[in-house]
């Protein structure tokens, strides 16, 4: 699916990561400061690699050696931030079709229709991004990610910013997203309690370096959430 | 109530025309600049930074006279533009236009440059993961976010557009009908005995039109700010 191996130097630190991820939820955990979010930058086409390479399927994302750097705009690659990162300036229901009207889709009202009732975002598309709750503005950003009809779908700390109650409104919708939606997902997180319950797959990652590979298994260890 | 002359009248329209027309032809080069100047480092951007402003802080009159020399019929400006496009600046209201451009640009940039720089780029970052190019990242999402920006630069510009007057008149000089904005009027009237009314009558036209653009801009500028708190 998603194969990754890139190094990058930002001052004192540097990353040098390689992973490969299946269908499904791809766990990236680890630490703060373990450069999680650089590494989800880097395939979302936000940060360029100093060196490396990045494929997505069959398409080649980023090749340092043979000079190949797809722009973000062309990657299709949905992105649901932290902080959701919703245009205030735009409504709700502007916000949701932003991804399909810059990438040219046509629309697709039944498609829209399934994502809006899976989110559960139908009665919010009148207001702006300001007047909602921390927990509608994640469901949003969510669904504007999905609309785009990404390739993949990165989800870095979507949950972060929520308080315990909002963490459990949003949960089992992502946990429909995984189940009903066919777009594999990477999913950043340092919180072992979330990944449990969403994750198929985990690479956990330790100062810039991927310390280990595997299943769920990786986060039982980890008893007590990483801080 | 006000019973203004003819002549009152063409003064009056032609500081509107020249003010209008140059606050509209300035913006995409304030927008330009602001931008540069926000967000992009070059080498002689200081320089550029200075420049820019240089006629906030030059006595009118020499910002006229420069016009004068490089603009004019024989200026090397001037007469290259006469010659391959036949337009002409000097002694005409397009150039009382150039010059009230140029003294409300600083006052134009200024504003929409602190609006881009106040921009959170993390939203410019999200519409491209959502397929926008940076020209489309810029007309939909940098460009209306610096809408109250815009529109308190565009007022600032009209504002010394419409009553800037040492520059102009050195530039253009004071000709009724052509280059005789409100402010030249009145400084006419001023000068010749029982010009007292005339010149009365247009300082309260200046004083209406003046607040109504304040108060637009208020206004528009409020709706602009509620948007972004989705009121």
């Amino acid at each position: 699916m998603l194969a990754v191996d890139v190094e990058k130097r930002l001052g004192d630190f540097s990353i040098a990561a390689r992973f490969e991820t299946a269908a499904g939820v791809t766990a990236l955990f680890g630490p703060s400061g373990a450069g999680k979010t650089t590494l989800v930058n880097m395939i979302a086409g936000l940060v360029t690699p100093d060196r490396g390479r990045i494929t997505l399927a069959n398409t080649v994302l980023f090749d340092s050696e043979k000079r190949i750097n797809v722009p973000a705009h062309r990657r299709r690659i949905g992105y649901v931030f932290q902080e959701g990162r919703l245009f205030p300036h735009l409504k709700v229901a502007a916000n949701l079709d932003y991804g399909r009207r810059m990438t040219g889709l046509a629309p697709d009202p039944a498609e829209r229709q399934r994502i809006v009732d899976l989110l559960d975002i139908g009665q919010l598309g009148d207001r702006r991004p300001g007047k909602l709750s921390g927990g509608e503005r994640q469901r949003v950003a969510i669904g504007r990610a999905l609309l785009m009809r990404p390739r993949l779908l990165l989800l870095d700390e979507p949950l972060a910013s929520l308080d315990a109650a909002r963490k459990r409104e949003i949960l089992p919708y992502l946990e429909r997203l995984r189940d009903e939606a066919a777009v594999p997902m990477v999913y950043v997180s340092h919180q072992a309690g979330e990944l449990r319950r969403i994750a198929t797959s985990v690479v956990r990652l330790d100062g810039g370096r991927v310390a280990a590979v595997g299943g769920k298994e990786l986060l039982e260890r980890a008893d007590v959430d990483l801080m | 109530m006000l019973d203004l002359t003819p002549d009152e009248w063409i003064a009056i329209r032609l500081s509107l025309r020249i003010a209008i027309v140059a606050t509209a032809v300035a913006l995409p080069f304030g927008i330009a600049v602001g931008w540069l100047l926000a967000r992009k480092d070059f080498w002689g951007k200081g320089l550029l930074d200075g420049v820019i402003h240089l006629p906030l802080v030059l006595p009118p009159v020499v910002t006229g006279y420069l016009l004068l020399i490089s603009f004019g019929r024989r200026g090397a400006i001037g007469s290259f533009l006469y010659d391959h496009f036949g337009i002409v600046f000097s002694f005409r209201w397009t150039g009382a236009a150039l010059a009230c451009g140029i003294m409300g640009f600083p006052l134009l940039v200024r504003p929409i440059r602190l609006a881009i720089e106040a921009i959170d780029r993390r939203l410019e970052d999200a519409a491209a993961t959502l397929g926008a190019d940076r020209a489309r990242v810029f007309l939909t999402v940098t460009l209306p976010l610096a809408l109250p920006g815009l529109i308190a630069g565009f007022v600032l510009c009209f504002a010394k557009a419409l009553g800037e007057f040492g520059a102009t008149i050195t530039f253009v000089s004071n000709i009724p009908g052509e280059t005789q904005t409100i402010s030249a009027a009145i400084y006419t009237f001023t000068q010749i005995p029982g010009g007292d009314a005339a010149a009365g009558r247009l300082v309260l036209v200046a004083i209406v039109i003046s607040l109504v653009a304040l108060v637009l801009s208020e206004w528009l500028a409020r709706r602009a700010g509620m948007r972004f708190h989705g009121e």
